[in-house]
């Protein structure tokens, strides 16, 4: 589905990836763990063609991304903040990306009662909570059938319920046979979903496989105490 | 590009800051012709206002939305939409809706005074174009100057000294030289450095229009001699399009360089 090979990019002299070189799967969930700044929104950004690295490629089905759009087409994304424009309702925010797609096949009114945002379809953007305009940001990914799905912190500003139900979406969309690739800090959230996760440390793969690998390599009883000796380790 | 170009249009035309540009150029239009009743007079005071007002709202106004669309365009980028659609969408949607505040706005107090019956229909129409073309000119050099500076203070710094620049320093150097070079002639100098800024360039086409030219002097002689050929208007025309090509030009290349 997705694969990186020699990934480089800085940003001025802060190097973010050192040689990323990572093969991802068709269907499953892949958690992309790491410390703040180890590179997984950069990582995440070249995939989409936002960033551009300084060398390597990324191929797509097979497809090189270099001066190619079209391939966003099979993407679904969240990302990681959600703001929108102000002066658009949520129902035009939501039209437009349709229209933008071209896309028929939606399911944004099943997923709009879902998170129950009929009361808000007629307010402005800028008249929303931070955690309604995450819920529209979900409505807006998850409302296209594309076979990759991209989600940076899905879970920010979500009250319990809402958080609940994004698990339950998440877990119906890996069903289906689609890829999902996502990043959170929450590892609860990403050791019940996950069926496999890339550890980023300092720009480089420190590791990639299931979560009972990790405890094992670690030799650590527990997801949280093997992400902790990780991180202590490469501190130390 | 169309359908960003739609969707920034409708945006912009939403904006309460839309709304009182329009206004004030309404509000311009009537005073100054239903307090004045000269209709040349009235063109020659608005002269004056858009030749400094309409690139000063082009850059602020440009500047503004790109820094304040920047989450939206990172959703954008996300979508199967080209990247040099976006930016060249979202800039033209800003221009034409920044041209549209001043021509309607300024055009309804005219129509009402009766300008389809007058002889100034001309000078009016020219106004009303060169303020277009700087709304245009100067919108790119702001949406130019924001994508180079990710930093907002920096990139509003550098759009309201451009402006700075355009408008009154460049007039200052200018006179200067003149001043310090007048034993040698200056007409050439004076006509190529006239033209390479967008701002005096419709300065002197407007004035030279108004046929106040003998105000100007020998050089006003020389302009009238060159500005009031075709080719002098076909030549000024072809700059002021290729100072609103040339910036276009960049933001489609910056804007296929630049990381999000």
């Amino acid at each position: 589905m997705i694969d990186v090979k020699n990934l480089y990019k800085k940003f001025g002299k802060n190097e973010v990836l050192k040689g990323i070189d990572l093969t991802i799967d068709r269907g499953g969930i892949f958690s992309v763990l790491g410390p703040n700044g180890s590179g997984k929104t950069t990582l995440i950004k070249c995939v989409l063609g936002m960033v551009l690295p300084d060398s390597g490629q990324i191929f797509i089905d097979g497809k090189p991304l270099k001066n190619n759009f079209k391939y966003r087409n099979e993407i679904d994304y969240l990302p990681q903040i959600a703001n929108f424009p102000g002066n658009l309702k949520v129902s035009e925010l939501i039209a437009m990306i349709k229209d933008l797609r071209d896309s028929k096949a939606t399911k944004d009114e099943e997923l709009i009662a879902l998170f129950k945002l009929q009361p808000f379809l007629n307010k402005k953007l800028a008249n929303l909570s931070g955690g309604t305009k995450q819920k529209v940001n979900l409505v807006l990914t998850f409302m296209f059938d594309s076979p990759l799905i991209i989600l940076d912190e899905p879970t920010s500003g979500l009250d319990p319920i809402s958080h609940l139900r994004l698990k339950n979406l998440i877990n119906s969309e890996k069903e289906k046979g689609k890829t999902i690739l996502v990043t959170s800090h929450i590892l609860s959230f990403v050791e019940e979903i996950a069926d496999e996760i890339v550890f980023l440390l300092e720009g480089k793969i420190y590791f990639k496989g299931s979560i009972p690998d990790l405890k094992a390599k670690t030799e650590q009883p527990d997801f949280e105490h093997a992400i902790a000796s990780i991180l202590s380790s490469s501190y130390a | 590009m169309l359908k960003i170009l739609k969707y920034s249009f409708y945006d912009l035309m939403r904006s309460r800051w839309s709304y009182v540009y329009f206004l004030f150029y309404l509000l311009l239009g009537v005073v100054l012709l239903f307090l004045n009743n000269d209709l040349s007079k009235a063109v020659i005071t608005l002269m004056n206002v858009i030749i400094i007002l309409v690139p000063l709202i082009g850059t602020i106004f440009g500047v503004m939305y790109y820094y304040n669309s920047r989450e939206f365009t990172e959703l954008l980028l996300a979508q199967p939409v080209k990247r040099s659609s976006i930016f060249l969408g979202q800039y033209f949607g800003v221009a034409t809706s920044l041209s549209m505040s001043l021509v309607i706005g300024l055009g309804m107090p005219f129509v009402f005074y009766g300008i389809f019956n007058s002889n100034a229909i001309w000078d009016f129409s020219l106004l009303l174009v060169t303020g277009a073309f700087l709304t245009f000119i100067f919108t790119a050099l702001a949406f130019v100057i924001a994508l180079s500076n990710e930093n907002k203070i920096k990139g509003f710094g550098y759009a309201i000294l451009l402006w700075l620049f355009m408008a009154v320093i460049y007039d200052g150097i200018f006179l200067m030289s003149l001043l310090y070079f007048e034993d040698y002639p200056l007409d050439k100098f004076s006509l190529v450095a006239t033209m390479l800024n967008p701002v005096d360039l419709s300065r002197v086409l407007i004035l030279l229009k108004l046929d106040i030219s003998a105000l100007l002097g020998y050089t006003g002689a020389v302009f009238q001699k060159f500005f009031g050929t075709s080719f002098g208007l076909v030549l000024s025309s072809a700059l002021l399009a290729l100072w609103v090509l040339v910036p276009t030009f960049f933001i489609w290349r910056i804007a296929k360089r630049k990381d999000f």
